[in-house]
């Protein structure tokens, strides 16, 4: 045997092995669902977002007091964009309350969903498991750092983007239901949730997921993480007051840009994750 | 025993961590089926070097190779090979006996026809398997410990790290990990690199030993070896029916103190056991005849074998202020 080389070589980047990458997967969606400290804020935010909230609009508009709160509504409407304004030209003033809340102002809030459960998990598989220590066998397998980091990714994606759709299944039937009274007839899910479903929702998961891979290799626990990691639902707060306000009507064009645009960030933010998720870093700050 | 290929090698091996020198300018070879013994007191480095030698962690400078790979660059590829038991032992604690070899399993890439077998040999082997489909988080320290192995050997790795072992372990479980070191060692040619401060064990399973302090070697070679190395001349106990007079010691080569008294002398009155140090071997037989002369009987003269125990407090008492910093274990 020669004398070690002394050059330092470029790490060996061999080809992907999928197999390991679904084992991990596997291994963290195992553990999460056997966590009730993270399962129980997974669903409980549902709970509370897609079935107390829009039941109590759905079923309080009727015997809201008309005169007052109508004249307000109108008020605030005469602000909102044409194209808005003209789908509500076939309503009636209750029927325009629940469409304007139930459809228009709980989009941008039910991104929140996908968001918080990609964050909340991926917080407790990148720095809540560097916290526990039980990172280091991991790090001592075959696996390459690019497949450890997709494997976690997947264990957090996953299930946001199924507790995203189940989520969405459980508003459509409790908006229709709740709202019955006033609508007579189904009138959820618009084209625009749609979009918003299949294409923004698992791109605002990418990006609460993301920003916590990028974080946890600065910070070493799970509390530190997820707190950072919640700064992600900003742009979420700035699309409910912008819609609010009157600036933005969310039609399925402007849900699409939206979501082409988180993408994008998204594609920046992994670009960064996969340089910066390095075992050796991660060692050397556990 | 007869080395054929160096399995580690290390050349100036070094990682910092801010001020602290956690591992300083290491240079050894370690041979294919070594069983060598990693010593060092709290701090020591001997962790890192592991973390060092499996590129998990990457130097600071100097080089290794293991198996002749680059840890750095090729660690995948040198990570299939070595299995790391490492410090604590890090289970995923929600998930049972079986579901973490079989996940270990696939990690380490054991073909998947072999794997139900190799899952069922483990758990009969670590005696894991009445438990085996209960979750790592109910277990004892002990099956922990074992747990923690079977999961190491999935792969049956040719080079093993075991870090500390035995820590925290109770007898029985300290004899069975030691049985298990020496079997292991004894199948095909594995090399073992053993982290320990437990000086017997290191005595017992180790062929060759290295002792690291503050992450610089400071003395390596077979335990006898060092101990030998370390231990001025040769240590005597003789069982006699009187406390021997002093001047049958005189003209031999007694260890002596500065003022040239016999320092080297000791009575112990309940065993009637006489403790001698001379300077070299070839005394002691004028020894026990000057005691004969004197009219001494002597029962019993036993040479002390000086333990790896009594190279490690040699070395420590050496280097000064070294315990404030790192207390013995
Ligand atoms: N990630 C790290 N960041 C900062 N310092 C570190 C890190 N890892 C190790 N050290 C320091 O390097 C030195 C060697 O540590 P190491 O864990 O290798 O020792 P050890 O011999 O394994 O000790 P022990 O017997 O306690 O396990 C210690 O002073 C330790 O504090
Ligand atoms: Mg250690």
């Amino acid at each position: 045997m020669t004398m070690p080389n002394t050059q330092p070589r470029r790490s060996q980047s061999r080809k992907l092995d999928w197999g390991i990458v679904n084992t991990i997967a596997r291994r963290d969606l195992a553990m999460l669902l056997r966590s009730k400290g993270v399962l129980l804020p997974i669903i409980v935010l549902p709970l509370l977002l897609q079935v107390a909230m829009p039941a109590a609009i759905g079923l309080l508009t009727p015997s809201m007091n008309a005169a007052q709160e109508m004249q307000d509504l109108q008020r605030f409407l005469t602000m909102m964009p044409e194209q808005m304004k003209r789908q509500f030209a076939t309503y009636n003033e209750a029927q325009t309350l629940v469409v304007f809340m139930l459809v228009y102002m709980f989009a941008p809030l039910f991104l929140i969903l996908p968001m918080m459960t990609a964050s909340v998990i991926a917080a407790g598989s990148f720095a809540g498991e560097k916290e526990r220590k039980t990172l280091e066998p991991l790090l001592y397998t075959p696996a390459t750092d690019t497949e450890l980091m997709l494997g976690k990714v997947l264990s957090a994606w996953i299930p946001a983007i199924v507790v995203g759709s189940v989520g969405f299944l459980i508003y459509s039937i409790v908006v229709n239901l709740a709202s019955w009274e006033t609508m007579q007839h189904v009138f959820f899910p618009t084209a625009m949730w749609g979009v918003l479903i299949v294409w923004l929702a698992p791109a605002a998961a990418a990006l609460g997921l993301g920003t916590i891979v990028l974080v946890s290799s600065k910070v070493s626990t799970f509390q530190d993480a997820s707190q950072l990691g919640s700064t992600v639902v900003l742009p979420v707060i700035l699309l409910v007051v912008g819609q609010a306000a009157g600036v933005l009507y969310l039609s399925p064009g402007l849900v699409f840009a939206i979501g082409l645009v988180l993408w994008a960030v998204d594609a920046v933010v992994f670009w960064f994750a996969v340089k910066t998720f390095r075992r050796t870093e991660i060692i050397a700050r556990l | 025993m007869q080395y054929d290929a160096e399995i580690i090698q290390t050349r100036s091996l070094s990682r910092r961590f801010g001020d602290t020198t956690a591992v300083d300018a290491l240079t050894l070879d370690i041979y294919r089926g070594e069983v060598f013994g990693f010593l060092g007191h709290n701090g020591a480095g001997k962790t890192t070097t592991v973390r060092l030698l499996n590129g998990i962690l990457g130097p600071t400078a100097g080089s290794c190779r293991v198996l002749g790979l680059d840890p750095v660059s090729e660690g995948s590829a040198l990570r299939r090979q070595t299995g790391v038991l490492t410090e604590s032992p890090s289970l995923e604690e929600r998930l049972t006996a079986r579901e973490i070899l079989f996940l270990y399993g696939r990690m380490y890439g054991v073909d998947p026809d072999r794997l139900v077998a190799r899952v069922t040999v483990l758990l009969g082997e670590f005696g894991l398997e009445d438990r085996a489909d209960e979750v790592a988080g109910s277990y004892s320290k002990g099956m922990r410990q074992r747990l923690a192995l079977a999961r190491t050997l999935i792969h049956n790795p040719s080079v093993l790290f075991l870090d500390e072992p035995t820590a925290g372990l109770d007898p029985v479980g300290q004899r069975d990990v030691h049985e298990l070191v020496v079997q292991l060692s004894q199948e095909s040619g594995r090399t073992i690199f053993l982290c320990t401060h437990d000086l017997v064990e290191a005595q017992k399973l180790c062929h060759r030993v290295a002792v690291m302090q503050r992450g610089q070697l400071v003395a390596m070679g077979t335990p006898e070896g060092l101990a030998q190395e370390l231990q001025q001349g040769v240590h005597l106990e003789i069982t006699t029916d009187a406390c021997p007079p002093n001047d049958a010691l005189v003209g031999l080569p007694v260890i002596t103190d500065s003022s040239d008294r016999l320092s080297a002398f000791s009575w112990d009155e309940s065993t009637h056991t006489a403790g001698v140090w001379l300077s070299t071997r070839e005394a002691i037989p004028s020894l026990v005849a000057a005691l004969v002369t004197a009219g001494i009987h002597i029962y019993r003269v036993t040479p002390v074998e000086p333990t790896l125990e009594d190279v490690y407090f040699a070395i420590n008492d050496r280097s000064t202020g070294d315990h404030a910093k790192h207390p013995t274990p």
